[in-house]
Protein backbone atom coordinates (compact mmCIF):
# COMPACT_ATOMS: atom_id res chain seq x y z
CA UNK A 1 0.00 0.00 0.00
CA UNK A 2 1.04 3.51 -0.93
CA UNK A 3 -0.50 6.80 -0.54
CA UNK A 4 -2.23 7.90 -3.61
CA UNK A 5 0.67 11.02 -3.65
CA UNK A 6 3.44 8.48 -4.04
CA UNK A 7 2.06 6.35 -6.85
CA UNK A 8 3.54 8.87 -9.83
CA UNK A 9 6.49 8.76 -8.03
CA UNK A 10 6.63 4.89 -7.88
CA UNK A 11 5.16 4.74 -11.79
CA UNK A 12 8.50 7.47 -12.72
CA UNK A 13 11.04 5.24 -10.52
CA UNK A 14 9.50 1.89 -12.23
CA UNK A 15 10.08 4.42 -15.72
CA UNK A 16 13.79 5.12 -14.99
CA UNK A 17 14.12 0.96 -14.75
CA UNK A 18 12.30 -0.27 -17.53
CA UNK A 19 15.18 -0.32 -20.21
CA UNK A 20 16.90 -2.62 -17.39
CA UNK A 21 14.48 -4.90 -15.96
CA UNK A 22 12.15 -7.29 -17.92
CA UNK A 23 8.59 -6.10 -18.48
CA UNK A 24 7.54 -9.39 -16.27
CA UNK A 25 9.61 -7.78 -13.34
CA UNK A 26 8.36 -4.61 -13.39
CA UNK A 27 4.81 -4.93 -13.01
CA UNK A 28 5.19 -7.74 -10.43
CA UNK A 29 7.25 -5.18 -8.62
CA UNK A 30 4.49 -2.86 -9.06
CA UNK A 31 2.04 -5.07 -7.76
CA UNK A 32 3.75 -6.33 -5.08
CA UNK A 33 4.67 -2.78 -4.22
CA UNK A 34 0.79 -1.29 -4.29
CA UNK A 35 -0.90 -4.30 -2.43
CA UNK A 36 1.30 -4.69 0.47
CA UNK A 37 -0.34 -4.88 3.66
CA UNK A 38 1.60 -2.31 5.31
CA UNK A 39 2.14 1.51 3.99
CA UNK A 40 5.44 1.86 1.77
CA UNK A 41 7.31 5.26 2.03
CA UNK A 42 8.86 6.56 -1.04
CA UNK A 43 12.38 6.04 0.71
CA UNK A 44 11.27 2.48 0.94
CA UNK A 45 10.01 2.26 -2.32
CA UNK A 46 13.67 3.35 -3.38
CA UNK A 47 15.44 1.12 -1.31
CA UNK A 48 12.99 -1.68 -2.67
CA UNK A 49 13.78 -1.13 -6.24
CA UNK A 50 17.68 -0.59 -5.12
CA UNK A 51 17.20 -4.10 -3.88
CA UNK A 52 15.52 -5.54 -6.88
CA UNK A 53 17.86 -3.98 -9.46
CA UNK A 54 21.08 -5.43 -7.48
CA UNK A 55 19.25 -8.92 -7.20
CA UNK A 56 18.26 -9.12 -10.51
CA UNK A 57 22.11 -8.23 -11.91
CA UNK A 58 23.63 -11.24 -9.52
CA UNK A 59 21.15 -13.60 -10.86
CA UNK A 60 21.93 -13.05 -14.27
CA UNK A 61 23.88 -15.38 -16.54
CA UNK A 62 27.54 -14.86 -15.95
CA UNK A 63 29.71 -14.24 -18.96
CA UNK A 64 31.39 -18.14 -20.03
CA UNK A 65 28.60 -19.80 -17.71
CA UNK A 66 27.93 -23.56 -19.22
CA UNK A 67 23.87 -22.73 -19.39
CA UNK A 68 23.55 -25.66 -21.56
CA UNK A 69 24.92 -28.02 -19.37
CA UNK A 70 22.89 -26.29 -16.36
CA UNK A 71 20.19 -27.04 -18.38
CA UNK A 72 20.92 -30.56 -19.06
CA UNK A 73 21.48 -31.41 -15.58
CA UNK A 74 18.24 -29.61 -14.45
CA UNK A 75 16.11 -31.92 -17.39
CA UNK A 76 18.10 -34.71 -16.96
CA UNK A 77 18.11 -35.32 -12.91
CA UNK A 78 13.72 -34.95 -12.40
CA UNK A 79 14.10 -36.96 -15.47
CA UNK A 80 14.93 -39.84 -13.80
CA UNK A 81 12.45 -40.19 -11.62
CA UNK A 82 9.61 -40.21 -14.60
CA UNK A 83 7.57 -43.13 -15.20
CA UNK A 84 6.22 -45.09 -18.62
CA UNK A 85 3.01 -43.87 -18.66
CA UNK A 86 0.27 -43.93 -21.06
CA UNK A 87 -3.04 -41.67 -20.50
CA UNK A 88 -6.40 -42.41 -20.88
CA UNK A 89 -9.37 -40.64 -21.55
CA UNK A 90 -12.27 -41.77 -19.14
CA UNK A 91 -14.98 -43.70 -21.15
CA UNK A 92 -13.41 -43.69 -24.55
CA UNK A 93 -11.30 -46.76 -25.00
CA UNK A 94 -9.50 -45.77 -28.67
CA UNK A 95 -8.26 -42.72 -26.89
CA UNK A 96 -4.74 -42.87 -25.12
CA UNK A 97 -1.89 -40.04 -25.02
CA UNK A 98 1.63 -41.18 -24.85
CA UNK A 99 3.19 -38.97 -21.81
CA UNK A 100 6.21 -39.24 -19.75
CA UNK A 101 9.74 -40.46 -20.73
CA UNK A 102 8.68 -41.97 -24.02
CA UNK A 103 6.69 -38.60 -24.95
CA UNK A 104 9.70 -36.28 -24.04
CA UNK A 105 12.04 -38.53 -25.78
CA UNK A 106 9.51 -38.54 -29.14
CA UNK A 107 10.21 -34.43 -28.72
CA UNK A 108 13.39 -34.47 -28.45
CA UNK A 109 14.09 -36.51 -31.34
CA UNK A 110 11.58 -34.62 -33.06
CA UNK A 111 9.89 -37.35 -34.63
CA UNK A 112 7.79 -36.66 -37.84
CA UNK A 113 4.83 -38.49 -36.36
CA UNK A 114 4.22 -38.73 -32.52
CA UNK A 115 2.73 -42.21 -31.60
CA UNK A 116 -0.27 -40.93 -30.48
CA UNK A 117 -1.24 -37.53 -32.46
CA UNK A 118 -3.85 -35.91 -30.97
CA UNK A 119 -5.77 -32.81 -31.75
CA UNK A 120 -7.67 -30.42 -29.55
CA UNK A 121 -10.19 -28.53 -31.74
CA UNK A 122 -11.83 -24.97 -30.57
CA UNK A 123 -14.97 -24.36 -32.01
CA UNK A 124 -16.20 -20.50 -33.21
CA UNK A 125 -18.77 -19.21 -31.20
CA UNK A 126 -21.38 -20.35 -33.30
CA UNK A 127 -21.10 -23.61 -32.86
CA UNK A 128 -19.57 -24.42 -29.41
CA UNK A 129 -22.48 -23.47 -27.43
CA UNK A 130 -24.50 -26.07 -29.38
CA UNK A 131 -23.89 -29.68 -28.87
CA UNK A 132 -25.71 -30.82 -32.16
CA UNK A 133 -23.29 -28.28 -34.15
CA UNK A 134 -20.24 -29.89 -32.68
CA UNK A 135 -21.00 -32.80 -33.36
CA UNK A 136 -22.07 -32.00 -37.00
CA UNK A 137 -18.59 -30.65 -37.44
CA UNK A 138 -17.10 -33.83 -35.77
CA UNK A 139 -18.45 -35.76 -38.24
CA UNK A 140 -17.27 -33.84 -40.93
CA UNK A 141 -13.46 -34.06 -39.95
CA UNK A 142 -13.59 -37.94 -38.81
CA UNK A 143 -11.80 -40.35 -41.91
CA UNK A 144 -15.03 -42.63 -42.49
CA UNK A 145 -14.57 -45.22 -44.98
CA UNK A 146 -16.79 -47.77 -46.23
CA UNK A 147 -15.88 -50.20 -44.27
CA UNK A 148 -16.74 -48.75 -41.31
CA UNK A 149 -20.49 -48.18 -41.87
CA UNK A 150 -20.48 -51.98 -43.55
CA UNK A 151 -22.08 -54.69 -41.36
CA UNK A 152 -21.50 -57.60 -43.56
CA UNK A 153 -20.53 -57.89 -47.58
CA UNK A 154 -21.00 -61.08 -49.94
CA UNK A 155 -20.20 -61.91 -53.46
CA UNK A 156 -22.49 -63.47 -55.74
CA UNK A 157 -21.03 -64.81 -59.17
CA UNK A 158 -24.08 -65.70 -60.82
CA UNK A 159 -24.78 -62.17 -61.75
CA UNK A 160 -20.92 -61.06 -60.94
CA UNK A 161 -21.94 -58.76 -58.37
CA UNK A 162 -20.96 -57.60 -54.70
CA UNK A 163 -23.16 -57.05 -52.27
CA UNK A 164 -22.99 -54.94 -49.39
CA UNK A 165 -25.17 -54.84 -46.11
CA UNK A 166 -25.20 -51.21 -44.32
CA UNK A 167 -25.36 -51.22 -40.83
CA UNK A 168 -28.18 -48.51 -39.83
CA UNK A 169 -26.69 -47.82 -36.11
CA UNK A 170 -23.38 -47.26 -37.64
CA UNK A 171 -24.77 -45.15 -40.92
CA UNK A 172 -26.37 -42.84 -37.67
CA UNK A 173 -23.82 -42.68 -35.54
CA UNK A 174 -20.93 -41.42 -38.46
CA UNK A 175 -24.18 -39.39 -39.82
CA UNK A 176 -23.70 -40.49 -43.12
CA UNK A 177 -26.60 -41.41 -45.48
CA UNK A 178 -27.01 -44.20 -48.32
CA UNK A 179 -26.42 -41.97 -50.77
CA UNK A 180 -23.45 -40.67 -49.30
CA UNK A 181 -22.03 -44.41 -50.10
CA UNK A 182 -23.52 -44.77 -53.02
CA UNK A 183 -21.97 -41.19 -54.22
CA UNK A 184 -18.44 -42.43 -52.75
CA UNK A 185 -18.48 -46.17 -54.83
CA UNK A 186 -19.84 -44.05 -58.07
CA UNK A 187 -16.62 -41.93 -58.29
CA UNK A 188 -14.28 -45.31 -58.11
CA UNK A 189 -12.46 -46.65 -61.31
CA UNK A 190 -13.51 -50.30 -61.38
CA UNK A 191 -13.95 -50.62 -64.78
CA UNK A 192 -18.00 -50.79 -65.87
CA UNK A 193 -20.32 -51.49 -62.76
CA UNK A 194 -24.04 -50.15 -61.80
CA UNK A 195 -25.16 -50.26 -58.42
CA UNK A 196 -28.59 -51.62 -57.67
CA UNK A 197 -30.64 -51.60 -54.47
CA UNK A 198 -30.83 -54.63 -52.93
CA UNK A 199 -33.46 -56.43 -51.21
CA UNK A 200 -34.21 -53.68 -48.28
CA UNK A 201 -32.80 -50.03 -48.56
CA UNK A 202 -29.79 -50.83 -46.67
CA UNK A 203 -28.54 -53.88 -48.94
CA UNK A 204 -26.53 -52.31 -52.08
CA UNK A 205 -25.58 -54.82 -54.83
CA UNK A 206 -22.99 -53.50 -57.00
CA UNK A 207 -23.38 -55.45 -60.66
CA UNK A 208 -20.08 -55.94 -62.53
CA UNK A 209 -20.10 -55.79 -66.79
CA UNK A 210 -16.94 -56.86 -67.45
CA UNK A 211 -15.97 -58.98 -64.69
CA UNK A 212 -14.37 -61.97 -66.04
CA UNK A 213 -13.11 -63.68 -62.89
CA UNK A 214 -13.80 -64.03 -59.35
CA UNK A 215 -10.89 -62.75 -58.05
CA UNK A 216 -11.01 -59.93 -59.64
CA UNK A 217 -14.63 -59.50 -57.58
CA UNK A 218 -12.52 -59.93 -54.43
CA UNK A 219 -10.34 -57.48 -55.41
CA UNK A 220 -13.19 -55.16 -56.88
CA UNK A 221 -14.51 -55.41 -52.95
CA UNK A 222 -11.36 -54.79 -51.40
CA UNK A 223 -11.39 -51.57 -53.01
CA UNK A 224 -14.73 -50.39 -52.29
CA UNK A 225 -14.15 -51.10 -48.82
CA UNK A 226 -11.35 -49.05 -48.24
CA UNK A 227 -13.23 -46.18 -50.20
CA UNK A 228 -13.22 -43.37 -48.36
CA UNK A 229 -16.59 -41.25 -47.76
CA UNK A 230 -15.64 -38.09 -45.80
CA UNK A 231 -13.84 -36.80 -43.43
CA UNK A 232 -10.16 -35.66 -42.96
CA UNK A 233 -7.23 -38.24 -44.05
CA UNK A 234 -5.46 -39.08 -40.28
CA UNK A 235 -8.06 -38.45 -38.24
CA UNK A 236 -9.23 -41.75 -37.15
CA UNK A 237 -11.93 -40.47 -34.43
CA UNK A 238 -13.56 -37.41 -33.23
CA UNK A 239 -14.97 -36.96 -29.84
CA UNK A 240 -17.18 -33.86 -28.85
CA UNK A 241 -16.42 -33.04 -25.47
CA UNK A 242 -17.75 -30.51 -22.89
CA UNK A 243 -14.85 -28.38 -21.73
CA UNK A 244 -15.99 -25.54 -19.08
CA UNK A 245 -18.80 -23.59 -21.13
CA UNK A 246 -18.10 -24.90 -24.29
CA UNK A 247 -18.07 -28.34 -26.85
CA UNK A 248 -14.19 -28.94 -28.00
CA UNK A 249 -13.73 -31.50 -30.63
CA UNK A 250 -10.68 -33.59 -29.51
CA UNK A 251 -9.58 -36.35 -32.12
CA UNK A 252 -7.51 -39.23 -32.70
CA UNK A 253 -5.33 -38.49 -35.19
CA UNK A 254 -3.93 -35.06 -36.48
CA UNK A 255 -3.94 -33.00 -39.66
CA UNK A 256 -3.84 -29.07 -38.79
CA UNK A 257 -3.61 -28.28 -42.59
CA UNK A 258 -6.84 -30.07 -42.84
CA UNK A 259 -8.61 -28.70 -39.96
CA UNK A 260 -8.04 -25.91 -40.67
CA UNK A 261 -9.94 -25.08 -43.90
CA UNK A 262 -12.56 -26.90 -41.97
CA UNK A 263 -16.11 -24.29 -41.47
CA UNK A 264 -16.50 -24.17 -37.58
CA UNK A 265 -13.12 -24.29 -36.64
CA UNK A 266 -11.77 -21.22 -34.64
CA UNK A 267 -8.56 -21.23 -36.57
CA UNK A 268 -6.35 -19.25 -33.66
CA UNK A 269 -7.16 -21.93 -30.91
CA UNK A 270 -6.56 -25.11 -32.70
CA UNK A 271 -4.24 -27.19 -31.13
CA UNK A 272 -1.79 -30.62 -32.05
CA UNK A 273 0.41 -32.46 -30.77
CA UNK A 274 2.26 -33.15 -34.09
CA UNK A 275 5.59 -30.85 -34.17
CA UNK A 276 6.13 -31.51 -37.61
CA UNK A 277 2.22 -30.51 -39.24
CA UNK A 278 2.94 -26.86 -37.05
CA UNK A 279 6.35 -26.36 -38.54
CA UNK A 280 5.04 -26.62 -41.81
CA UNK A 281 1.84 -25.06 -41.46
CA UNK A 282 2.05 -22.11 -38.35
CA UNK A 283 6.22 -21.78 -39.13
CA UNK A 284 9.14 -22.72 -37.46
CA UNK A 285 8.48 -20.19 -34.52
CA UNK A 286 5.23 -21.61 -33.76
CA UNK A 287 6.83 -24.82 -33.64
CA UNK A 288 9.22 -23.73 -30.92
CA UNK A 289 6.62 -22.51 -28.93
CA UNK A 290 4.78 -25.84 -29.64
CA UNK A 291 8.15 -28.03 -28.46
CA UNK A 292 8.78 -25.54 -25.11
CA UNK A 293 5.07 -26.15 -24.59
CA UNK A 294 4.98 -29.75 -24.97
CA UNK A 295 8.05 -30.34 -22.72
CA UNK A 296 6.72 -28.19 -19.95
CA UNK A 297 3.45 -29.94 -20.17
CA UNK A 298 5.04 -33.56 -19.91
CA UNK A 299 6.84 -32.68 -17.15
CA UNK A 300 4.23 -30.43 -14.85
CA UNK A 301 1.77 -34.18 -15.74
CA UNK A 302 4.94 -35.86 -13.77
CA UNK A 303 4.96 -33.29 -10.63
CA UNK A 304 8.69 -32.20 -11.77
CA UNK A 305 9.71 -28.42 -11.59
CA UNK A 306 11.72 -27.41 -14.36
CA UNK A 307 12.27 -24.36 -15.14
CA UNK A 308 10.82 -22.73 -18.01
CA UNK A 309 14.07 -21.14 -19.33
CA UNK A 310 15.76 -24.92 -19.73
CA UNK A 311 13.37 -25.59 -21.71
CA UNK A 312 13.45 -22.97 -24.25
CA UNK A 313 16.93 -23.40 -24.26
CA UNK A 314 16.12 -26.49 -25.58
CA UNK A 315 13.76 -25.29 -28.21
CA UNK A 316 16.14 -22.58 -29.40
CA UNK A 317 18.69 -24.43 -30.00
CA UNK A 318 16.35 -27.42 -31.54
CA UNK A 319 15.40 -24.65 -33.82
CA UNK A 320 18.12 -22.37 -34.42
CA UNK A 321 19.02 -23.43 -38.10
CA UNK A 322 15.84 -22.74 -39.66
CA UNK A 323 14.08 -26.09 -38.90
CA UNK A 324 13.42 -28.69 -36.19
CA UNK A 325 16.05 -30.30 -35.75
CA UNK A 326 16.28 -33.57 -33.06
CA UNK A 327 18.83 -33.41 -30.20
CA UNK A 328 21.06 -36.08 -31.32
CA UNK A 329 23.12 -38.38 -34.15
CA UNK A 330 21.06 -36.90 -36.89
CA UNK A 331 20.52 -32.92 -35.63
CA UNK A 332 22.44 -30.88 -33.48
CA UNK A 333 24.89 -33.33 -32.57
CA UNK A 334 25.60 -34.55 -35.72
CA UNK A 335 25.81 -31.35 -37.53
CA UNK A 336 28.97 -30.27 -34.85
CA UNK A 337 31.84 -29.34 -36.87
CA UNK A 338 34.25 -30.67 -34.34
CA UNK A 339 35.17 -34.12 -35.89
CA UNK A 340 35.85 -35.17 -32.44
CA UNK A 341 32.99 -33.96 -30.86
CA UNK A 342 31.00 -36.07 -33.03
CA UNK A 343 33.23 -39.09 -32.37
CA UNK A 344 32.89 -38.50 -29.21
CA UNK A 345 28.64 -39.08 -29.23
CA UNK A 346 28.25 -42.06 -31.65
CA UNK A 347 29.55 -44.01 -33.90
CA UNK A 348 33.01 -43.12 -33.49
CA UNK A 349 35.47 -45.01 -36.47
CA UNK A 350 32.75 -43.91 -38.73
CA UNK A 351 33.19 -40.11 -38.05
CA UNK A 352 37.28 -40.57 -37.54
CA UNK A 353 37.14 -42.76 -40.89
CA UNK A 354 35.10 -40.04 -43.01
CA UNK A 355 36.88 -37.14 -41.60
CA UNK A 356 40.19 -38.12 -42.50
CA UNK A 357 39.34 -39.69 -45.97
CA UNK A 358 37.84 -36.34 -46.40
CA UNK A 359 40.66 -34.20 -44.48
CA UNK A 360 38.91 -32.47 -42.17
CA UNK A 361 40.41 -29.98 -39.64
CA UNK A 362 39.78 -29.69 -36.22
CA UNK A 363 39.65 -26.32 -34.75
CA UNK A 364 39.69 -27.25 -31.59
CA UNK A 365 37.06 -24.72 -30.59
CA UNK A 366 34.48 -26.42 -28.55
CA UNK A 367 34.35 -27.81 -24.90
CA UNK A 368 34.44 -31.71 -25.96
CA UNK A 369 37.41 -32.04 -28.33
CA UNK A 370 39.52 -30.10 -25.80
CA UNK A 371 38.84 -32.59 -22.96
CA UNK A 372 39.88 -35.23 -25.10
CA UNK A 373 43.30 -33.80 -26.11
CA UNK A 374 43.35 -32.80 -22.30
CA UNK A 375 43.55 -28.89 -22.94
CA UNK A 376 42.00 -26.00 -20.60
CA UNK A 377 38.31 -25.33 -22.42
CA UNK A 378 37.06 -22.05 -23.07
CA UNK A 379 34.49 -22.17 -20.50
CA UNK A 380 33.55 -19.83 -17.01
CA UNK A 381 37.59 -18.86 -16.19
CA UNK A 382 39.08 -20.75 -19.23
CA UNK A 383 37.33 -18.14 -21.56
CA UNK A 384 39.63 -15.40 -20.92
CA UNK A 385 43.38 -15.05 -21.94
CA UNK A 386 45.73 -13.02 -19.84
CA UNK A 387 48.12 -10.98 -21.59
CA UNK A 388 50.91 -8.99 -19.52
CA UNK A 389 52.04 -5.29 -20.41
CA UNK A 390 55.43 -4.66 -18.52
CA UNK A 391 55.87 -1.56 -17.34
CA UNK A 392 57.78 1.22 -19.42
CA UNK A 393 60.57 1.96 -17.46
CA UNK B 1 -6.67 -33.85 -49.42
CA UNK B 2 -8.75 -30.83 -49.68
CA UNK B 3 -6.36 -28.37 -47.62
CA UNK B 4 -4.10 -26.09 -50.33
CA UNK B 5 -7.18 -24.86 -51.86
CA UNK B 6 -7.90 -22.33 -49.03
CA UNK B 7 -4.59 -21.31 -47.51
CA UNK B 8 -4.46 -19.81 -44.01
CA UNK B 9 -2.61 -17.07 -42.64
CA UNK B 10 -0.76 -18.59 -39.69
CA UNK B 11 0.04 -15.33 -38.06
CA UNK B 12 -3.61 -15.58 -36.66
CA UNK B 13 -2.93 -18.60 -34.58
CA UNK B 14 -2.20 -17.67 -30.71
CA UNK B 15 1.10 -19.90 -31.14
CA UNK B 16 2.50 -17.63 -33.78
CA UNK B 17 4.22 -14.59 -32.46
CA UNK B 18 4.65 -11.27 -34.11
CA UNK B 19 7.04 -11.31 -37.15
CA UNK B 20 8.77 -7.86 -38.80
CA UNK B 21 11.02 -7.25 -41.18
CA UNK B 22 13.82 -4.82 -40.29
CA UNK B 23 14.99 -2.21 -42.77
CA UNK B 24 18.50 -2.16 -43.36
CA UNK B 25 19.07 1.24 -41.15
CA UNK B 26 17.27 -0.91 -38.18
CA UNK B 27 19.26 -4.54 -38.82
CA UNK B 28 22.46 -2.74 -38.91
CA UNK B 29 21.95 -0.80 -35.69
CA UNK B 30 20.88 -3.91 -34.49
CA UNK B 31 23.68 -6.12 -35.66
CA UNK B 32 26.00 -3.28 -34.34
CA UNK B 33 24.87 -3.48 -30.82
CA UNK B 34 25.00 -7.31 -30.74
CA UNK B 35 28.69 -7.01 -31.97
CA UNK B 36 27.88 -10.14 -34.66
CA UNK B 37 27.46 -10.74 -38.64
CA UNK B 38 23.97 -11.67 -39.78
CA UNK B 39 24.61 -15.54 -40.15
CA UNK B 40 25.36 -15.76 -36.57
CA UNK B 41 21.71 -15.15 -35.80
CA UNK B 42 19.44 -18.28 -35.48
CA UNK B 43 17.77 -18.14 -38.82
CA UNK B 44 14.88 -18.70 -40.75
CA UNK B 45 14.04 -20.16 -43.78
CA UNK B 46 12.73 -18.02 -46.31
CA UNK B 47 9.74 -21.11 -47.11
CA UNK B 48 8.41 -20.46 -43.44
CA UNK B 49 4.82 -19.92 -43.81
CA UNK B 50 5.11 -16.45 -41.56
CA UNK B 51 8.11 -15.26 -43.49
CA UNK B 52 6.04 -15.78 -46.42
CA UNK B 53 2.99 -14.24 -45.39
CA UNK B 54 4.94 -11.15 -43.79
CA UNK B 55 7.02 -10.50 -47.63
CA UNK B 56 10.81 -11.49 -45.96
CA UNK B 57 13.41 -12.61 -48.37
CA UNK B 58 16.92 -14.14 -47.97
CA UNK B 59 19.49 -11.83 -46.17
CA UNK B 60 16.43 -9.99 -44.19
CA UNK B 61 16.72 -9.90 -40.51
CA UNK B 62 13.29 -10.44 -38.85
CA UNK B 63 12.17 -9.31 -35.14
CA UNK B 64 10.34 -11.92 -33.25
CA UNK B 65 8.46 -10.45 -30.01
CA UNK B 66 7.99 -13.44 -27.53
CA UNK B 67 5.09 -13.30 -24.87
CA UNK B 68 6.74 -15.51 -22.57
CA UNK B 69 5.23 -16.15 -18.96
CA UNK B 70 7.89 -15.75 -17.44
CA UNK B 71 9.41 -12.35 -18.09
CA UNK B 72 7.13 -10.84 -20.11
CA UNK B 73 7.81 -9.76 -24.00
CA UNK B 74 10.77 -11.05 -24.93
CA UNK B 75 12.71 -9.38 -28.27
CA UNK B 76 14.47 -12.17 -30.43
CA UNK B 77 15.95 -11.86 -34.15
CA UNK B 78 16.24 -14.15 -36.49
CA UNK B 79 18.31 -13.90 -40.31
CA UNK B 80 16.41 -15.28 -42.79
CA UNK B 81 18.19 -17.87 -45.29
CA UNK B 82 17.07 -19.59 -48.45
CA UNK B 83 15.18 -22.48 -48.18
Amino acid sequence: MILDTDKEYLEKKLEEISSILPEGIINKLKNSISNYPAQISKEEIDKIIELTLRDYSSSLIHPGEAAGVVAAQSIGEPGTQMTLRTFHYAGVRELNVTLGLPRLIEIVDARKIPSTPMMTIYLTDEFKSDKEKALSVARKIEYTRVESVVDSTSIDINSMAVVIHLDPKMLQDKGVEVEDVTKAIKKLKLGEFEIQQGEDEFTLNIIFQNMDSVTGLFKAREKILSTKIKGLKGIRRAIVKKNGEEYVIITDGSNLDGVLGIKGVDVSRVETNNLHEVEVTLGLEAGRELIAKEIKKVLDEQGLDVDARHIELVSDIMTRTGDIRQIGRHGVTGEKTSVFARAAFEVTVKHLLDAAARGDVEEFKGVVENIIIGQPIKLGTGMVELSMKPATR
Amino acid sequence: MRSSSKKIDPRVHSLVPKHEVLSIEEAYSVLKTLGIGPEQLPWIKASDPVIKAIGGKPGDIVRIIRKSPVIGETVIYRYVVSG
